[in-house]
């Protein structure tokens, strides 16, 4: 029996139209939106060129954020890639009560982001905990102004993402953990290969589509961060903590700039697609690893 | 924080031994000859350490709300900014709860959430899987294509999206609505190219002798394939629950009247409303977890496998 032509299209309908409302057309607007003055006060945009890039490339908090963003970048996905390894192994073992432990670590990426923020603050407080345990283990002298300080803000939030993040990357790491042969671990101990050398020689190679998909994953994110500086210190103190889509968000939902807004929405957008654009091909590669 | 995982790092390297009796079992008679036999003492340091290792880190990721909760329970007249921490709470006392709860309208904003996330998993499983059909078990022309375009959908960051869709939905009346709150997240490619994995691992025998037997493409779908992309299906609710639950950007935008809040923008009100008063804050911010804390220790199996399977997210 043949099954009639508009059939397929049938079931593809409704996720389409959404798609298409909801991420399509928008992708066109917000691009001619990055080329006018639109702004929620007078109704028409006006086409105005590349106006908006100019006074974006000129704009020093633009540079500043953008710096930050990828500083951010620079230190959190190498935390998140390599710590939740290490986790996953803790956790890998067979111990009594172990999926209580899995379970613990997982908790923080449950959790929504502004309840972490929240206990995170109280965490940072100048009275608080993290000043007393640092300043009895005599790391610190004197109570440190984390969140309020500008040379600490945006170290103090990327702590949090990182935190956050540990179990989530960890349970990725733990799959993969689980797929590698136990025979390799045998022959190695065998051959008198040290524990640390056999990570190095055997997990961590192994290991390594994993820790593509986590460093993709983990970059992206990073290039979005909002809703911990949101929380925490609202860009502030001076700038100091401000990324790239906090930038935009203040744009676009305070000053109202909607055509300046989509400008740094563009750029943003060209940043993650180079990520992204290695994370569709692994993707497919790793289809068809699945199928061969 | 990077002391604690230094110290982490250091702990976990030097117990890593451990994980071997699990493979000892399967292998202990090839194995043994060329060990040397273990003192039982030397295993339980090795156990001792690795608890040791797993409390330490336990610590680290609930501490924070472990201090949180303290600080929720302690009473008017107790100090809560003294000065070496008081861990304990002198007088515990729910009295911070029973306060904020007159402030903070949790179940209305645990309603408004709930309601928010059924219709997101909802309408994700339908549309996700209806679309992932015919792209894993028809042929027409154009299929590749409409395939590209969905999957190409993952690399647009919704904080570009967000200008335009805000102004969408203004004009479609969706400020403040559920239906604001749900359409822009109720397809997603991820969920698609799901599903559309699970439908290729079914044999295609199966949809054969139900057309032989009459049913026609919808009936296949519903009847024949759903029952068996289960799995799926449930990874698929998980991840968008998570999503559904913990959003903010989106609510943040489109939602201005207090009475249609979820729950982390409610939580997020408490820091203005209670500027410094941080025993109420405190308590909303613990009451507002619960609901994630019970279903997350009922279904975590589900969670953790969840998280396992999906790890080719973009």
């Amino acid at each position: 029996m043949k099954q009639r032509k508009f059939t397929p299209f049938m079931f593809l309908l409704p996720g389409c139209i959404i798609l298409g409302a909801f991420i399509f057309y928008p992708m066109i607007q917000a691009i001619w939106l990055s080329f006018t003055d639109y702004n929620m006060i007078q109704q028409d945009p006006n086409f105005v060129g590349t106006a908006n890039y100019q006074e974006l490339f000129a704009d020093p908090l633009f540079w500043k954020v953008l710096g930050q963003t990828l500083l951010y970048l620079v230190i959190v996905v190498p935390a998140l890639v390599f710590l939740p390894i290490f986790l996953a192994i803790l956790v890998n073992q067979q111990l009594r009560g172990i999926t209580f432990f899995r379970s613990i670590y997982y908790l923080p990426v449950v959790t929504s982001m502004v309840v972490v923020g929240i206990a995170w603050k109280w965490m940072y407080a100048d009275q608080g905990v993290l000043n007393y345990l640092l300043e009895s283990l005599g790391i610190i002298s004197e109570p440190v102004h984390w969140l309020t300080s500008t040379s600490t803000s945006l170290f103090a939030i990327m702590a949090v993402t990182i935190w956050k993040g540990l179990g989530y990357y960890m349970v990725i790491y733990l799959a993969g953990l689980q797929a590698i042969p136990s025979d390799l671990y045998e022959a190695a101990d065998i051959d008198g290969a040290s524990k640390w050398r056999q990570i190095i020689h055997i997990t961590i190679p192994l290991l390594m589509p994993s820790i593509m998909i986590v460093t993709i994953m983990s970059s992206i994110s990073a290039m979005k961060v909002f809703e911990e500086i949101y929380v925490m210190t609202q860009g502030g103190p001076l700038n100091s903590s401000m990324t790239l889509v906090y930038y935009i968000y203040n744009e676009a939902f305070e000053s109202l700039e909607m055509g300046f807004a989509s400008a740094a929405g563009v750029i943003l957008f060209i940043v993650t697609l180079m990520f992204s654009i290695v994370n569709i091909a692994f993707m497919n590669k790793r289809e068809q690893a699945m199928k061969g | 924080m990077n002391q604690n995982s230094e110290a982490l790092r250091q702990e976990t390297e030097s117990n890593r031994p451990v994980p071997k009796p699990s493979r000892v079992t399967t292998t202990s008679s090839r194995k043994e000859p060329h060990k040397k036999p273990k003192p039982a003492a030397r295993k339980v340091v090795k156990t001792t350490l690795s608890y040791l290792t797993l409390l330490i880190v336990s610590v680290i990721m609930v501490g924070p709300f472990l201090w949180l909760l303290a600080t929720s329970l302690k009473s008017g007249s107790e100090n809560i900014f003294a000065y070496p921490p008081q861990f304990i709470p002198e007088n515990p006392t729910l009295a911070n709860f029973g306060a904020v709860l007159e402030y903070f309208p949790f179940f209305t904003y645990l309603f408004n959430s709930t309601v928010v996330a059924i219709l997101t998993v909802g309408a994700n499983l339908l549309f996700c899987s209806l679309a992932a059909y015919p792209l894993a078990r028809m042929n027409f022309r154009g299929k590749s294509l409409v395939f590209i375009l969905i999957i190409s959908t993952m690399m647009i960051p919704f904080q570009l999206l967000m200008i335009p869709i805000y102004i969408l939905a203004l004009d479609l009346g969706l400020q403040n609505t559920y239906l604001g709150l749900v359409l822009p997240h109720a397809t997603t490619a991820f969920g698609i190219f799901l599903m559309r994995q699970a439908f290729l691992t079914i044999p295609y025998e199966l949809d054969e002798s139900a057309r032989m037997d009459g049913a026609n493409a919808f009936q296949i779908w519903w009847r024949i394939l759903m029952p068996l992309v289960k799995p799926s299906l449930v990874t698929l609710a998980i991840f968008t629950f998570m999503m559904a639950w913990g959003d903010f950007l989106w609510p943040l935008i489109i939602l201005n009247d207090q009475s249609m809040y979820t729950l982390p923008l409610g939580v997020q009100s408490l820091q203005g409303n209670f500027s410094s008063n941080w025993r109420y804050i405190a308590a909303g911010s613990i009451i507002s977890v619960l609901p994630i804390i019970i279903i997350f220790s009922i279904l975590q199996r589900y969670f953790i496998a969840g998280a396992m399977k999906g790890a080719v997210k973009g």
